[in-house]
Parts: structure tokens; C-alpha cells; sequence
């Protein structure tokens, strides 16, 4: 047996190892929505679609689900999922709305504007930015960006107004606003930096040619030319938006609300808690079996809503590379 | 643009001449352009120079050597030692797991990739692994770590229970998805560059197949899987949400059966990110000053794995930005 390993490896058997490990990676992936979607059964199989509708009070839900025991009843499975739901989304379109625009001026401040002695700072300033771990953001924001917040920005009268709801202290939807746009604008920025760089110099001096000041054939060549670059770049940070548990955890005020645009200025400082914090938050409990099922159909939710984003973003992509002729 | 016929002038006046022509709006659009370029390295300034402060503020080598212990106040809570040892094993495990599964995977697809549906489907995979929640790819790990006949990997309740779950074995497997992508990636790419005459002439010496990838492809694309796997280490180091749930958080390194070194990798622990996420106010210890000294000592394992990164990509001369 040893000495047949240690023969050098016939072409057949070479190929069938590395084979087996690509499709090893095929296994995993295909066991992960198995396994997630049949622990998630339970919860849709109660609720239905109204998981994703609102009604009552998501915490006092997901608790009566820990009391429930061992034994649930089915009523225990009984989740309204909404404030979860929204909170994700809100969090990431706001982060990545912000994180595009900042991404792709500063991609064009990089290639096009900076004098390569700038661009030597800022190079790895992008870097160091985009490896930073989440979780220090979140301390840095617990620790600093809150307190600033709590003493600085919301006023008294706001405190009171809401009191009766929600209590305003600090985290809530513009910290995690503010982190996550932090978070994933150095991805952006690589992406769309690369793709930015590898525009054919030609294509640029055309428009040049054409007597375009300089910005305008930025933006109206290159920038148009990268729209696929752009989309691929938001859609990854998306996901990565969409799956941040830890941080938002800590900066979010962890609470299942839903802050409503209308209420003025407070909308901004209004708690709220993502579905990829609540797992973070309640996986803890997870031997209580409604409190399992719940907590893997959020799981659920994020995996398919991931894998959603990338299709979605390969189609758009493949149709604006036609668009181009590229 | 200038037309050449006016006489030299400095680079600032020329600059200055040539907005004068352009319309408010592209000139907004230029100041946004340069105001977001510096206040990405403000922000970045504000973070390095505010973590080193409250970093150095806080540390002391009695920190770096000492266990971590209980207590109420953070006078009494110990070192951050076991944090330490639990991220570099986390590190190691999910490495050794990702690196040969990463290379061998992208081997083939380079290289054989028949069938065709089979290949594209692999390819789709990894991307899905890339664009998945981590906390999602955490619960799957649960889930699987907690079946009966997973018992090896973490241990088992004394009365028969269930199976606990959580272990340096089940999270350093999982954190070896988080790490493949990065490897991945790179490793085709690199793969891909190799001109096909190199393999045409190694054919031609009379080599195997698998004798090229072994002495010829493997060799020259090996600055590349050392740049994925090092930005995947940095991906594995700074994860929070894999080690909450598959760790067990516990303060120091606990082994879970008594058998020596495996036990304690069926054990629990603590890594960095969890002891960062545990000490913060949110967190059960509350001692933001071991929080600070804690993510300081974070931050420079991922700055010297950038360092390394950079190193390395100027010795194979890649490209300058990590993807």
C-alpha cells in the first residue's frame, strides 16, 4: 500500500484526486441549503409566508420559543419575522447605496486623478481598510461612535418622545449604517479599481481625441465601460452586508423593531437588529426545537438571498457585456 | 484639454487653466473624487493611530503570556494567552484543511475540467462559498457537528445526550470554507497565466501529466497559493461569527476528553475576535481595556499577513490590489 503511494501517480488516478477534491467542494455546498433548509422546515411549515409578514413583538416571539421547551406545541413555532427582515435590508441597501458611489470616485480618484505619490498612500490605505476585522469596528463603535452619538446627537425631547417604544440610546440604524458602509467600501474599491485600471488606454484617448475635458471621458467611457465591474463589486459587498452578524450585533441595539423613515430625524437612531445578528444572538438557545427551526430559517433566508444576489448579479452582468460589445 | 500652443506654464496653473473651462458639475465632480481620496486615508489614519493609542495604552507582555481567568473587574480577568494560542490553532486547522482542497480543486479545473457541466458547476460553488453568509456557513457547521456520529469531533453529554458540537476540530473545518475561495481564486488565475508551451514543452521531454503539474505547474504558481493562502488566513483570522457559535467562547482552552493534544482540539476556547466580541460592553465580560489590547494584537497579526501578502506579490510582481 505505502509503496504504491509512493510510485509516482499514474495520469487516471492523478485526475480522479483532484477531481474528488473539486467535487468534495460541490458536496459541501449542496449538504449546507440541504441541511439548512430541512432544519428551517418546521418554521415555514407553521407560518407559511407570513414569516416575512409583521405582527406583534418578534423578541417576545423568539422567546416564548425558548419557554416552549423541548416539546413544542405548534403554536410556539408562531414567528413574525418582518422587523428582522426589514432591518436587514434597510441596512444593507443604505450601506451599499452609500458604499457605490463613494467606491467608484474613489476608484477614479485612484486610477485617474492621484499623483502616483498619493496613490503609493492610498494603495494601502485601501488595503488595510478592507482586511480590518469586523469585529473591531464594532468595538470601535461600541466603544466610541455610540457614546458619541448618545451624548451628541440625540436630544432629550427626542428621548421622551419615544419613550414609551423604544428607548434611544446610542446604537441603532446610523452606527450600523456608518460601520457597514465602512466595512465594505475597501472591497468595492478594489474591485472597481481594478477593473478601472484594465479600460484600454486607447478607448479613453479617444474621447480625449474628441476634445472630452478629462473628467468627462472618465465618466462617460471608462466609468460606462466598468458598469459590469460596478455591478459584480456591489453585489459581492451586498452579501458580505447582508451576512454581517457580529458587528452588527454589537452596534445595532439588538432589538426586533422596525425604525419607521417617517419619524423624522429619530428614524436615524431608532434600534433595530439584522437577521444575521439574531442568529448570531440566539444560537445560544438552539436546543429548544422551535427556537432551532426559527433560527435556521433565517439562515435560510440569507443563504437563498445570497445566492439570489450573485445570479442576479451574473444575469445583469452578461447583458450589459453585450450592451458593450465587449 | 490644452492645445499646445500656449506657452509652458506650471503643472498647478495649467491644471488651474484647464477648470476654468469646465462645467460647475464635472468640477464637483472632481473635488468629491479627491475629498472621498483623503478621507479614506483619514479614516484609516484615525483607526491605525486610535487602536495603536489605546492598544499600546493597554498592553503589557505580562498580558501576552498570562491565562485569561474570571473575574468581575478587569483588574482581575488575566492575559490574553489562550486567545492567542486558539486563533493561531483556528488559523492552522482551517489552512491545512483549505490549502490542498483549494489547489486541488483549481488543478483540475485548469487542467482537466471534463466534464464541462461538472466544472461550471464547481466553479459556481466556490462562488456561492464566497458569497455566502459566514454566519450561515456557521449553523450549517452546528448542524453537522452536532449529529451523533460527530460525536470524535467535540464530545458528547456523560448521560447519553446530545452532542455538544463545539470544538476547535468542528471550527477550524469550517473556517477552512471561509479560507478557499481566496486560495482558490488565486491559484486558477495564476494557473491560468502559465503559457500553454511550457506544458507542451515539459510534454515533450516526455512527461506524464501529472508529473507536469507536479514539477513544473505546482513550482511556478507557488508565489500565488502562498498570496491566496495568506489572504485567506487574514479572512480566518478576523471571523467573528464561525467561532461564536463553533467554539463555545469558553475563556481558556478547555480540552474535551482526556486524551492529550487531541483532547484539547475536541475542546473549547476562545480566539481573538471572540475574546474582542465577549469583552466589549455588549459582550458577558465587559473589560473594554483587554477589548482594546485584545483587537491591537488583532490588528497586527492582519497587518503583518497584509505585509506578507505584499511581499510576496512584489516578488511575483501581481497585481496591487487583494480581490
Amino acid at each position: 500500500m505505502l509503496k504504491a503511494l509512493r510510485r509516482p501517480m499514474t495520469d487516471r488516478r492523478a485526475e480522479r484526486m483532484l477531481g474528488a477534491s473539486a467535487v468534495t467542494v460541490v458536496l459541501i455546498i449542496v449538504a449546507m441549503i440541504v441541511f439548512i433548509a430541512i432544519a428551517a422546515w418546521p418554521s415555514f411549515q407553521h407560518n407559511g409566508l407570513g414569516w416575512f409578514g409583521s405582527g406583534g413583538d418578534v423578541d417576545e416571539q423568539l422567546g416564548e420559543m425558548v419557554n416552549a421547551g423541548a416539546d413544542p406545541p405548534p403554536e410556539a413555532y408562531h414567528l413574525r419575522a418582518w422587523p428582522l427582515v426589514y432591518a436587514t435590508a434597510l441596512t444593507t441597501i443604505l450601506a451599499v447605496g452609500i458604499g457605490v458611489v463613494t467606491a467608484v470616485l474613489a476608484a477614479i480618484f485612484i486610477v485617474e486623478l492621484a499623483p502616483p505619490r498619493v496613490r503609493a498612500i492610498v494603495v494601502p490605505v485601501v488595503r488595510l481598510l478592507a482586511a480590518v476585522p469586523s469585529v473591531v469596528y464594532g468595538l470601535l463603535g461600541i466603544l466610541v461612535i455610540v457614546p458619541f452619538i448618545n451624548d451628541n446627537l440625540i436630544q432629550e425631547a427626542q428621548r421622551e418622545s419615544v419613550a414609551q417604544v423604544i428607548s434611544l440610546s446610542g446604537p441603532g440604524l446610523l452606527v450600523s449604517v456608518i460601520l457597514l458602509t465602512l466595512m465594505i467600501t475597501p472591497i468595492m474599491i478594489a474591485l472597481i479599481t481594478d477593473a478601472l485600471s484594465a479600460v484600454p488606454r486607447g478607448w479613453r484617448e479617444g474621447a480625449l481625441a474628441l476634445g472630452v475635458t478629462r473628467w468627462r471621458a472618465v465618466m462617460s467611457v471608462s466609468v460606462r465601460a466598468i458598469r459590469p465591474a460596478i455591478v459584480a463589486a456591489a453585489v459581492l459587498a451586498s452579501a458580505r452586508a447582508l451576512g454581517e452578524a457580529i458587528m452588527l450585533s454589537m452596534v445595532s441595539g439588538s432589538k426586533g423593531f422596525a425604525p419607521q423613515p417617517w419619524d423624522g430625524l429619530i428614524f436615524l437612531f431608532e434600534p433595530l437588529r439584522p437577521l444575521a445578528a439574531t442568529i448570531a444572538e440566539q444560537a445560544e438557545g438552539i436546543q429548544a426545537p422551535a427556537l432551532k427551526a426559527s433560527v435556521y430559517a433565517m439562515a435560510l433566508v440569507l443563504l437563498l438571498s445570497s445566492l439570489l444576489l450573485s445570479v442576479f448579479g451574473s444575469i445583469i452582468r452578461r447583458s450589459l457585456r453585450l450592451g458593450n460589445a465587449r | 484639454m490644452s492645445t499646445g500652443l500656449e506657452p509652458r506654464r506650471g503643472r498647478r496653473e495649467r491644471i488651474v487653466g484647464e477648470l476654468r473651462l469646465w462645467r460647475p458639475l464635472d468640477v464637483a465632480g472632481v473635488a468629491a473624487a479627491w475629498i472621498v481620496g483623503g478621507l479614506l486615508c483619514l479614516v484609516a489614519a484615525s483607526l491605525v493611530l486610535y487602536m495603536g493609542y489605546r492598544g499600546l495604552q493597554y498592553i503589557s507582555f505580562d498580558l501576552l503570556i498570562s491565562r485569561p481567568q474570571p473575574g468581575a473587574d478587569q483588574s482581575e480577568t488575566g492575559g490574553i494567552l489562550d486567545p492567542i494560542i486558539g486563533t493561531l490553532l483556528i488559523i492552522f486547522l482551517a489552512t491545512a484543511i483549505a490549502v490542498p482542497l483549494a489547489v486541488g480543486a483549481a488543478l483540475w479545473i485548469v487542467e482537466y475540467a471534463r466534464p464541462r457541466w461538472l466544472a461550471r458547476t464547481v466553479e459556481s460553488a466556490i462562488e456561492v462559498i464566497a458569497g455566502a453568509p459566514s454566519i450561515a456557513i456557521a449553523i450549517f457547521g452546528l448542524a453537522i457537528f452536532q449529529l451523533p456520529f460527530m460525536s470524535w469531533a467535540s464530545f458528547a453529554a456523560a448521560d447519553g445526550g446530545g452532542v455538544f458540537g463545539r470544538s476547535f476540530i468542528a471550527a477550524g473545518s469550517v473556517m477552512s470554507l471561509i479560507a478557499l475561495p481566496s486560495i482558490f481564486t488565486t491559484t486558477r488565475e495564476a494557473l491560468q497565466a502559465v503559457p500553454g508551451h511550457v506544458r507542451e514543452a515539459s510534454y515533450g521531454l516526455g512527461k506524464t501529466r501529472w508529473a507536469t503539474i507536479r514539477r513544473v505547474l505546482i513550482p511556478s504558481v507557488r508565489p500565488n497559493i502562498a498570496t491566496g493562502t495568506a489572504l485567506g488566513m487574514g479572512r480566518v483570522a478576523g471571523d467573528t461569527a464561525i467561532i461564536v457559535l463553533l467554539l463555545g467562547a469558553t475563556l481558556q482552552l478547555q480540552a474535551g476528553t482526556e486524551i492529550p493534544a487531541i483532547g484539547t482540539l475536541q475542546g473549547t476556547g476562545s480566539t481573538l475576535t471572540s475574546y474582542v466580541y465577549n469583552n466589549s460592553p455588549t459582550g458577558e465580560g465587559n473589560a473594554p481595556e483587554k477589548a482594546y489590547a485584545a483587537a491591537f494584537v488583532l490588528m497586527l497579526l492582519i497587518i503583518g499577513l497584509n505585509l506578507l501578502v505584499s511581499a510576496i506579490g512584489r516578488r511575483s510582481s501581481s497585481s496591487e490590489l487583494p480581490r
